[in-house]
């Protein structure tokens, strides 16, 4: 029984290091190889990372942005998402069938309504000392004051130490010196039309304002693709209806959409 | 106006309840009256009865001012039934609470002998002729029977014990025979106490009030692990737990916390304590201290010892759930919620969020989306939908352009309608026909017009209803 019990412990002893690396070293990827690449093969897992809504209208775009980076990095564990009850009223509350139409089982999803920023803030940071969940969102509204360098390098060290990424939402705020690891500004994109002009799948164009390794700021375009749960590449200008139709040829010095706003088709 | 209640000087004095006011500033100038409030009366005997659990976990409010204790084999803690009253006695002495106090073998008989006879301890079994010469206003029937049988002659107890039951049963009903036989402690009942008894209790008493936060949570680590050997021997773990801290005033505050599935860990317990006791908005305030705190499971289940899997997975489903209980024992068990399906249609009602600390039962399941389609409905939803003003081509299509919140928004795309009805047994809502629009930077919004055009209303009005990502 004791020899058992210290070859367990030897055993545990020579897989501590390498679970420890594997943690620090885990990514997540996005799905979306131009994006990957730059990045180094993805966003890092236990780190922070922060979403800014480019302009408060653009917050469900950042919190879907976020929510979607939150489901590639959580797999199958279950994720907790910290909202302010503030941005329930300005932008509308976190609704479960959206998270249905997004890829993700409301089932698996804890949500804490907290009263005002210091509430955000330490039930998220209490959460993300948890190692057993996916991930951790934050929905911010604002700029609060007790979001300091401080504040967020607990928060990027309680990721490091749990292993859980922390995606922090940050919507009518000026992008701010934080620990993050990474900081995108997120702002909606005219998705790719489908058929009679319906809109389609959730397309963001999203900027890497700053990253730990110094990477210089780059726009992409990426679409959410909920069948695969990842991200794909998406159109960078917006098209003209799928269907095919005679366009007129183009003068080369406009650029491409000018003749196609208010290009309107009935639906339904 | 009259005199609701005097004290013990304004009856030597010789006013009475139900004297007027006026009368009463006659006969004595100097006198001083406050408005009777029979609310904060209720609230304050409430509060009495609170205070009273210390010697028992059965009292029951009685009338307007009456508690009424179930001391049966609680008495010995205090060294027996004289010594229990005589605390009772002081305590309420050092609030300036004037009182009477009977122990009988009945609530009534000791209700009738603390109103209207001998205050003390009657033997057991002498109820019957301890309660003889008590006025027939004891028993605490109906004011026109008592005056009838009055008038019939009969003023005592003893009178009416001797009279043969049938035809006072035909004449005044059995509530009243009912009553005689309770005072004469012939039936026994049990009181309905205000608050419902544990199926567990721990406590500890201090000779001296405990008034350090440090000290009276150690008390409560000891307490826990009283309970939880408890549990341990009923094989049953706690949901709900309570704490009360009883002042030396004779306030009592409850702190209850509550765990996601039934629990005896005393370290993770004493945890959600501390969290609950940190997070309180207003603080535990002991006062000149607690002289005894208790600690109640108000809730248990069945729980086997069980052993973990290996592979972890419970660990981690264990994990979370900690992570629930210490958060909502913080934050408020209203605010870590979990989402749960409804069988409607209504957006409204689609999705309820329940405490996450409740067991989740799924009575509906979610709607799948198709694959390859777009975001049927939108991540973000608007409670109540806000107005907007829109610009269609014709009326019963999708808009051109709508403003909201003060901004134009051109739409470029649009698809719809999605028409969603109130259930037929719904009236107070109209058929709405939902577009999902995007406008040309790349929003996309879901919009609807309340009430069909034509059949329900002449100008439907716009409304915005939730953001899609």
């Amino acid at each position: 029984m004791n020899a058992q019990r210290d070859a367990l412990a030897a055993l545990k002893q020579r897989l501590l290091p390498h679970g420890q690396d594997g943690a620090r070293a885990a990514f997540f990827s996005t799905g979306v190889p131009e994006l990957d690449g730059p990045l180094g093969g993805g966003l890092p897992l236990g780190a922070l990372h922060e979403v800014y809504a480019r302009a408060p209208a653009d917050s469900a775009a950042a919190s879907g942005f976020a929510l979607a980076l939150a489901i590639r990095g959580a797999g199958k564990k279950p994720l907790l998402w910290v909202r302010q009850d503030f941005a329930d009223g300005e932008a509308g509350r976190l609704h479960a069938p959206g998270l249905v139409e997004l890829g993700r089982d409301p089932a698996s999803l804890v949500l804490v309504r907290a009263r005002d920023a210091s509430g955000v803030l330490r039930a998220g940071l209490e959460a993300l000392r948890c190692g057993a969940l996916g991930a951790v969102g934050l929905d911010l509204w604002g700029e609060p004051g007790l979001l300091d360098l401080t504040a967020s390098r607990r928060f990027a060290l309680a990721a490091a130490a749990s292993g859980v990424p922390a995606i922090m939402v940050r919507i009518a705020a000026k992008p701010q010196p934080s620990a993050a690891l990474t900081r995108w500004s997120v702002a909606a994109a005219p998705s790719r039309p489908l058929l009679a002009n319906a809109p389609g799948a959730p397309s963001f164009s999203i900027r890497l304002l700053r990253h730990r390794a110094g990477l210089e700021a780059r726009d992409w375009h990426v679409e959410w693709d909920r069948d695969r749960c990842s991200f794909r590449e998406g159109s960078p200008r917006p098209e003209g209806s799928t269907l095919s139709r005679p366009v007129v040829p183009l003068p080369a010095h406009r650029p491409f959409a000018a003749g196609q706003t208010g290009d309107l088709r009935r639906a339904g | 106006m009259r005199l609701a209640a005097v004290d013990a000087r304004a009856v030597e004095l010789g006013l009475v309840p139900g004297l007027t006011l006026a009368d009463a500033r006659v006969r004595t100038p100097d006198l001083l009256v406050a408005d009777h409030d029979p609310l904060a009366d209720a609230d304050f005997l409430q509060r009495l009865a609170d205070g009273c659990c210390r010697y028992t976990p059965l009292v029951a409010v009685r009338g307007a001012d009456g508690l009424v204790l179930d001391i049966t084999g609680c008495a010995h803690l205090f060294g027996g039934e004289a010594p229990l009253a005589r605390d009772i006695f002081a305590r309420l002495a050092r609030r300036k609470l004037a009182a009477r106090c009977a122990i009988a073998g009945t609530p009534d008989a000791a209700f009738a002998l603390a109103r209207h006879g001998r205050q003390g301890a009657v033997p057991p079994g002498q109820e019957a002729h301890a309660v003889r010469g008590l006025p027939l206003r004891a028993l605490g029937a109906a004011p026109e029977i008592v005056t009838a049988l009055n008038r019939a002659g009969l003023k005592t107890i003893a009178d009416l014990a001797a009279r043969p039951r049938a035809p006072l049963a035909a004449r005044f009903g059995d509530d009243l025979l009912g009553r005689l036989d309770r005072t004469l402690g012939r039936i026994d009942i049990r009181i309905t106490p205000h608050r419902a008894a544990p199926s567990c209790i721990v406590e500890r008493c201090f000779p001296e009030p405990i008034a350090r936060s440090e000290d009276f949570e150690a008390a409560l680590d000891m307490l826990l692990g009283k309970a939880v050997r408890t549990l341990e021997e009923r094989h049953e773990g706690g949901r709900i737990f309570e704490a009360s801290f009883f002042r030396t005033d004779g306030r009592v505050r409850y702190i209850v916390v509550e765990t996601g599935r039934p629990s005896r860990d005393c370290k993770s317990l004493m945890r959600l304590y501390r969290e609950k006791l940190d997070s309180l908005a207003d603080p535990l305030d002991p006062g000149f201290g607690f002289d005894l705190i208790r600690l109640a499971i108000l809730h248990s289940e069945s729980l086997d010892p069980a052993q973990q899997s290996l592979d972890g997975r419970q660990v981690d489903d264990e994990e979370i759930t900690a992570l629930v209980e210490r958060l909502s024992a913080r934050f408020g068990r209203d605010r870590v919620l979990r989402y749960a399906p409804q069988d409607t249609h209504d957006p409204q009602r689609e999705a309820t969020l329940r405490p996450a600390v409740e067991a989740q039962v799924e009575t509906a399941s979610w709607r799948e989306p198709l694959a390859d389609d777009p975001p049927a409905r939108p991540l973000h939803l608007f409670e109540p939908p806000q107005p907007i003003e829109t610009l269609a081509e014709v009326p019963d299509g999708p808009p051109l352009k709508f403003r909201w919140r003060r901004v134009m928004h051109e739409i470029a795309r649009a698809e719809g309608p999605e028409r969603i009805a109130p259930e037929w047994w719904r009236t107070d809502a109209a058929t709405r026909d939902y577009y999902r629009v995007e406008d040309a930077a790349g929003h996309r919004f879901w919009v609807f017009r309340d009430g069909l055009y034509g059949r329900d209303t002449e100008r439907p009005r716009w409304f915005m209803h939730g953001l899609f990502a």
